[in-house]
């Protein structure tokens, strides 16, 4: 649930922006429809656009629907069936990388870089930059390959401990489970670097002993009963896009651990058109949500960069944050009503008022719990009708100093559009190399001049100089009165206007990042990224350092070629802004790259903290950086939260011990 | 009490000490063109994050600071001045603070100086490899220059080797009284030092612009900062307790994350014989220093027919603040409050510093050349103290300075005894470069009485590499019996007492003492077990020694002690002349023998002792004064009362001592 790029490894990261899908980049350029009568027309083109480059998977799972949940008939379905996440998540889905099975980046037999598949723009199509980009950047080669295992071996997991009790009385209940090797594999992980490395060389550590598809709130009540009373651990799994170890099955948990995948709660329950809210059910993908919503011409407006495979559910318990905050704020801005089933009963509020003086907000113990506490089942969402008009852009800076005293400067003046994100020089150059294949000499002869005039005509220092990507969003009129006032605060900064292009480019490096991590890991090298949020006068000291520590580190720690350390800022607020680190090496001559990797990462993380960064902007904690939440949140705080655990679940039923 | 680790032993053993070759720079001096050299090309290595900067704009960054604008809005409101008059005040602070470094005058100096030099010294040498180093620290991290300082040359010699090795040339924290000399303050200024005022205590504008300024330069890697860790010059040739001020300034763009780390290089300047020699020893005898004039400078013309042996400077390894603070400084501390508002730094800050501080010095010291000469110091003096009215036998007082050579060595000192010379020739052409101090004559030494100061200063170069010993040997000498346990109290207790005398890094009284044991055992003086401490049949030739190196120190503080105990109270202005009166007093009946006791330097160390020890009270007090114009001001003044309790627990030890 990252607004940001999740980087090479980031756990929620792809996003769905439809322009980076095939038939979406139509879009963009049809902003150039004149009159306001075109909104209609312009919203319909939209719509169908968007349906249609959702392409569904083929077979479409369509005995979703449990018999019991179908009983329900006061609950009423809105949506339509089609969905994205079947039971069997393996069957579209890598089980040892990101994203889908079908799309991935290889070299081809010439040697170029490919992205396979057809469900993306950049399908089917060849990226001469990337192999320099990969040579000179990490020195790595295409002869030192490190494949990775390609099929799981199923006699390497362990068989499972099956609480027999729980077994009969939930097969009772009709909710389907499965103990199936594949689809516990499946669940015992989210993409940290560690965890996908070892499936890759085939290592499978302790992973959950049972698998239960929930179909609706009153299933999971009844699972959650059922586990009180057998005492068995329940871990929560909704899109498995965790870049904080949260999902990793806490090696000396004896009881039997039993997986609670959401993903077949995936409902529109109903929109209420009145008050522009939905109610949801926490299981759905953001990429299926939206397409939902857009049916009816709405929209949440929440793109994490996962949005593809995260789930609201697991946006509920992270505390996650969408691209589009600026306009739709937050996820905890976006919420009105959740429901969640706890050992304890059901917790929820009594009525949906925009705004509560209550004490302190119950939802606030959710949001961020991190299934520690329960599982959230339905939440009511504050929806608004679809943007009329949506425009990208590009700012280039001579430098990264102007870049940010040019958000700081939009964030001061409150007008950032709907998002803003400023790449440094390394992640410029990266967006450089992953430009397709161009199709007309008259194309690349415009990017030779552009290049000239900004390099050289405007002096702009090539290893020096950033860009700001912009996306603008809401009524044709004030988003083009909006660029404006945006382009001019940039001019005042030396930042010269760079074309939609480059602005949609860098939008898309978003999702394929993830991809490119998996290629990476072909070709030794091993990669990562996480956030942090930092106030404003300390965003460029934050970066040079963290930067600087993970490079000395790096050489510290034995890596034998440069890393690749670099930093954006993906998120601005009015006293802060969220900055997203990517950081990546060539391991060969390492004997235990991956200890290196998680010694560099937490030099960089206390580097984060030292200077003045927070622990995590929207990421989570997870297991991976519990270790520093007293510093963060006081030893009173811990054991404020620690009091509600023991209150909520006194025997940890839910017990992927995550965040205390 | 920590019995000693293998482990620790390792880090302390003297001769693991890897230093660097020398090289004379003076040689191509003398066999090239001086005005080729002073015109040579220019183009030094500089700070890879840099961005360029003329003077001007530097000032404008200062003036524009969020840090600045801050304290200015804050005075502004406490004196009901407008902020721009405020800023006015401190756009003249800065003017006549700010550094003109320009490379013209550089040029210049380059050219004099090295007519100078050729003319004082025999060879200034310097270690390459060090300044290799520096140049690879210039580029990678923002520098801090820190040489050691026993002249005025040092400032002149640093920026002269740095332009000699094509470095960059550093902006350097001088004294205000420079600023006196009219031409020749103007021509530092543009050589690249800045002038700061001596006391500015109360003056947050003043302190604010300062800091300011300092950071500002070393942030932006404009210029490497250089400025002397003791504060002054050392006019006892021993290290001065550092200073904490400038550290704590050029430490805290770290701190707070401006930078990603400092280099902080410790310098050792080491003359074979100091320009200030006499001036010093006068001034410690209390014959007031002579105000710096141009016209002063041009009187010490003089000096210019002397000869003044060879330097040597050595530039030590680069210490990393970041390697410093790690595991020392939470960093976080500072996240709270926005990093413009100046804040008092809380004390794990300042005893952060402190310990760096005093690291820093040790390492001057340790890299600090030590010729013959000063071992001769050693043996000449021990010989007058001990009424030897005679002199010395030049075949003895060789015999002694070999014997002191070969234990120096052995405690690791940096020592340039040409050893494929006879020692004999060695003793006579050290002495005959300090015969203004000594005489030789029918093969005997006489001593002359103001001079014995001068080679106190010479001895106390070394001093650095004696005094762990020879507060162990002095603990051993006075203990009642052979058991560790009280030795290490003896020895804890002088270490204490001396804390303001030598440097002596605070709380690590344990480290110390297993160094002083090693050295000790190493060399066959002692054997220590478990439970005690025995002086071995070799072992008390060099115990003697040791304890008379102590021996002058402690009289003195005994003698300090005894004034005070007769004196009620009185004024720290009225404190020197009296205890120097009382001082004289004591030599002349016999009563004392070390004439070193007379060193102004020593009485304010033991006064600062008792001080601390609560032997003694500082009490402030007002006093109304009238001036010319009638009015009332308030001035404080301070006043001592002195409760010296001669059964004070704190004390008592250092009486039976002695």
């Amino acid at each position: 649930m990252c607004h940001t790029f999740p980087a090479l490894t980031s756990d929620r990261s792809s996003r769905i922006c439809s322009l980076l899908y095939k038939h979406g980049s139509s879009m963009a350029s049809n902003s150039s429809g004149s009159d306001s009568s075109d909104r209609q027309r312009i919203a319909q083109q939209r719509l169908s656009v968007i349906a249609g480059h959702l392409q569904r998977p083929v077979e479409g799972n369509s005995g979703i629907l449990a018999a019991e949940c179908k009983a329900q008939g006061d609950k009423l379905d809105v949506s339509s069936e089609r969905r994205t996440v079947p039971r069997r998540r393996q069957e579209i889905m890598k089980w040892n990388g990101w994203g889908y099975s079908d799309s991935k980046f290889l070299y081809n037999k010439k040697g170029q870089a490919e992205f396979t598949g057809k469900r993306y723009r950049l399908s089917g199509m060849i990226i001469p930059g990337l192999r320099e980009w990969m040579e000179s950047t990490f020195g790595a080669n295409l002869q030192h390959k490190t494949p990775a295992a390609p099929i799981l071996n199923s006699s390497a997991v362990q068989p499972p401990t099956l609480n027999e009790a729980f077994l009969k009385e939930l097969k009772s209940t009709g909710i389907p489970f499965s103990h199936d090797a594949e689809d516990r594999v499946f669940r015992s992980h989210g993409h940290c670097l560690h965890e996908i490395f070892a499936l890759r060389e085939g290592k499978i550590g302790r992973v959950p002993d049972l698998v239960v598809w929930p179909n609706c709130h009153n299933d999971v009540v009844k699972i959650v009963e059922l586990a009180c009373k057998h005492n068995v651990c329940l871990m929560p799994y909704g899109g498995g896009t965790s870049v904080s170890s949260a999902l990793e099955c806490p090696p000396e948990e004896t009881r039997s651990i039993v997986s609670l995948d959401t993903s077949q709660m995936n409902r529109i329950l109903w929109i209420d058109e009145k008050n522009l809210t939905a109610h949801v059910e926490a299981g759905i993908v953001g990429q299926d949500l939206e397409r939902l919503l857009n049916e009816s011409g709405y929209c949440t407006g929440h793109e994490p960069d996962s949005m593809e495979f995260s789930s609201l559910g697991g946006w509920v318990a992270t505390r996650a944050s969408g691209m589009k905050k600026n306009i739709y704020g937050n996820i905890e801005d976006l919420v009105v009503h959740i429901k969640m089933v706890t050992p304890q009963g059901v917790i929820e509020k009594s009525c949906q008022g925009p705004r509560m003086s209550t004490g302190p907000d119950v939802h606030h113990f959710i949001m961020g719990s991190e299934g520690t506490l329960g599982v959230v089942t339905e939440v009511t969402m504050k929806i608004r009708p679809m943007p009329e008009y949506q425009k990208y852009g590009s700012v280039v800076f001579p430098n990264f100093e102007m870049g940010v005293a040019c958000l700081r400067e939009v964030a001061r003046q409150r007008c950032a559009p709907a998002s803003i994100r400023l790449m440094d020089n390394e992640q410029f150059k990266f967006g450089h190399a992953l430009k397709p294949q161009v199709s007309s000499i008259f194309t690349s002869f415009l990017d030779g001049l552009k290049k000239f005039y900004i390099t050289k005509f405007k002096g702009f220092d090539p290893n020096r100089l950033c860009v700001a990507t912009l996306l603008f969003e809401g009524d044709r009129e004030k988003v083009l009165q909006h660029e404006k006032q945006v382009y001019d605060i940039a001019a005042k900064f030396g930042g010269l206007a760079a074309g939609e292009d480059n602005g949609q480019r860098g939008y898309m490096l978003t999702f394929v990042i993830a991809y490119l991590r998996d290629l990476g890991m072909d070709y030794y090298v091993i990669g990562e990224s996480f956030e942090t949020s930092v106030p404003w006068d300390r965003v460029l000291d934050i970066c040079r350092n963290v930067k600087a520590r993970i490079v000395r580190e790096c050489k510290d720690k034995g890596v034998q070629f440069p890393p690749l350390s670099t930093c954006r800022v993906t998120q601005t607020y009015d006293a802060g802004a969220c900055v997203y680190f990517y950081f990546a090496f060539n391991y060969r001559g390492l004997s235990d790259p991956v200890h290196v990797y998680e010694q560099v990462e937490h030099a960089a993380r206390e580097e984060i903290l030292a200077n003045g960064g927070s622990l995590s902007h929207h990421h989570g904690v997870g297991k991976l950086r519990k270790e520093w939440m007293r510093e963060t949140i006081s030893s009173v705080g811990m054991g404020m939260l620690r009091s509600v655990k023991d209150y909520v679940d006194p025997n940890n039923i839910f017990g992927n011990r995550n965040l205390l | 009490f920590q019995p000693v680790t293998r482990v620790v032993l390792l880090i302390f053993n003297p001769m693991l000490k890897k230093r660097d070759d020398f090289e004379d720079i003076l040689e191509e001096r003398r066999n090239s063109s001086d005005l080729r050299y002073a015109l040579k090309c220019y183009t030094p290595v500089l700070y890879k994050g840099l961005t360029p900067c003329k003077v001007s704009e530097l000032k404008q960054m200062v003036l524009q600071s969020d840090q600045l604008g801050y304290v200015i809005t804050q005075v502004s409101k406490e004196k009901g001045m407008t902020t721009d008059e405020v800023t006015g005040d401190a756009a003249a602070i800065l003017e006549e603070m700010a550094q003109r470094l320009q490379l013209s005058t550089v040029r210049f100096f380059a050219f004099t100086l090295s007519k100078v030099f050729k003319t004082l010294f025999r060879s200034i040498c310097v270690n390459e490899e060090g300044l290799q180093r520096l140049q690879q620290a210039i580029h990678n991290h923002p520098v801090v220059l820190l040489p050691s300082h026993r002249s005025y040359m040092d400032f002149l010699l640093m920026s002269y080797i740095l332009y000699t090795y094509d470095l960059a040339l550093p902006v350097i924290a001088a004294g205000m009284d420079f600023m006196g000399m009219k031409v020749v303050g103007e021509m530092l200024r543009m050589s690249g030092a800045f002038f700061i005022r001596r006391s500015f205590g109360g003056d947050k504008l003043y302190w604010a612009v300062f800091s300011e300024y300092v950071k500002i330069m070393l942030k932006n890697g404009y210029a490497p900062v250089e400025f002397f860790l003791e504060g002054t010059r050392s006019r006892t040739a021993k290290s001065l307790t550092p200073k904490l001020g400038l550290l704590n300034i050029v430490m805290d763009p770290f701190l707070k994350g401006e930078v990603f780390d400092i280099s902080l290089v410790p310098v050792s300047i080491s003359y074979e014989r100091t320009l200030e020699e006499a001036l010093y020893a006068r001034e410690l005898l209390g014959v007031p220093k002579p105000k710096e004039s141009t016209s002063g400078l041009f009187k010490a013309r003089k000096i210019l027919s002397e000869d003044y042996g060879s330097i040597h400077v050595y530039f030590g390894q680069p210490v990393s603040v970041r390697s410093l603070a790690e595991s020392r400084v939470n960093r976080s501390q500072f996240n709270l409050i926005p990093r413009h508002i100046p804040t008092r730094p809380s004390e794990e800050i300042l005893s952060f510093v402190n310990d760096s501080a005093y690291r820093l010095v040790r390492a001057q010291e340790e890299n600090m050349v030590l010729k013959p000469w000063v071992l001769l110091a050693f043996v000449l003096l021990q010989k007058q103290a001990a009424e030897d009215k005679q002199g010395t036998a030049l075949d003895e007082f060789t015999e002694q300075a070999v014997w002191l050579r070969d234990l120096s060595r052995h405690y690791g000192a940096f020592l340039h005894w040409p050893d494929h010379i006879p020692p004999s020739e060695v003793v006579s052409s050290s002495l005959s470069l300090h015969r203004g101090l000594v005489r030789i004559s029918e093969g005997r030494l006489l001593n002359q009485a103001v001079v014995i100061l001068s080679c106190v200063s010479y001895r106390n170069q070394a001093l650095n590499v004696f005094i762990r010993p020879a507060l162990l040997a002095s603990a051993i000498h006075t203990a009642a019996s052979n058991r560790k346990q009280e030795i290490y109290n003896g020895f804890s207790f002088l270490r204490n007492m001396f804390s303001n005398e030598f440097i002596l890094c605070p709380g690590a009284t344990v480290q110390d003492f297993e160094e002083a044991c090693y050295l000790l055992v190493k060399t066959g003086a002692l054997q220590i077990n478990q439970q005690e401490v025995l002086i071995t049949e070799r072992g008390h030739r060099t115990l003697a020694f040791l304890t008379s190196v102590l021996d002058p120190f402690l009289q003195g503080y005994q003698v300090v002690c005894r004034f005070l105990c007769e004196e009620d109270c009185l004024t720290e202005k009225q404190f020197i002349p009296a205890v120097r009166k009382f001082i004289i007093k004591h030599l002349l009946t016999g009563r004392l023998r070390y004439i070193e006791v007379l060193s102004s330097d020593l009485q304010k160390n033991a006064l600062a002792a008792l001080i601390r020890l609560g032997a003694v009270q500082k009490i402030k007090g007002y006093v109304e004064n009238q001036n010319l114009y009638g009015q009332n001001k308030v001035e404080t003044t301070k006043l001592f009362s002195f409760t010296l309790f001669i059964s004070s627990k704190n004390i008592l030890p250092l009486l039976s001592v002695i």
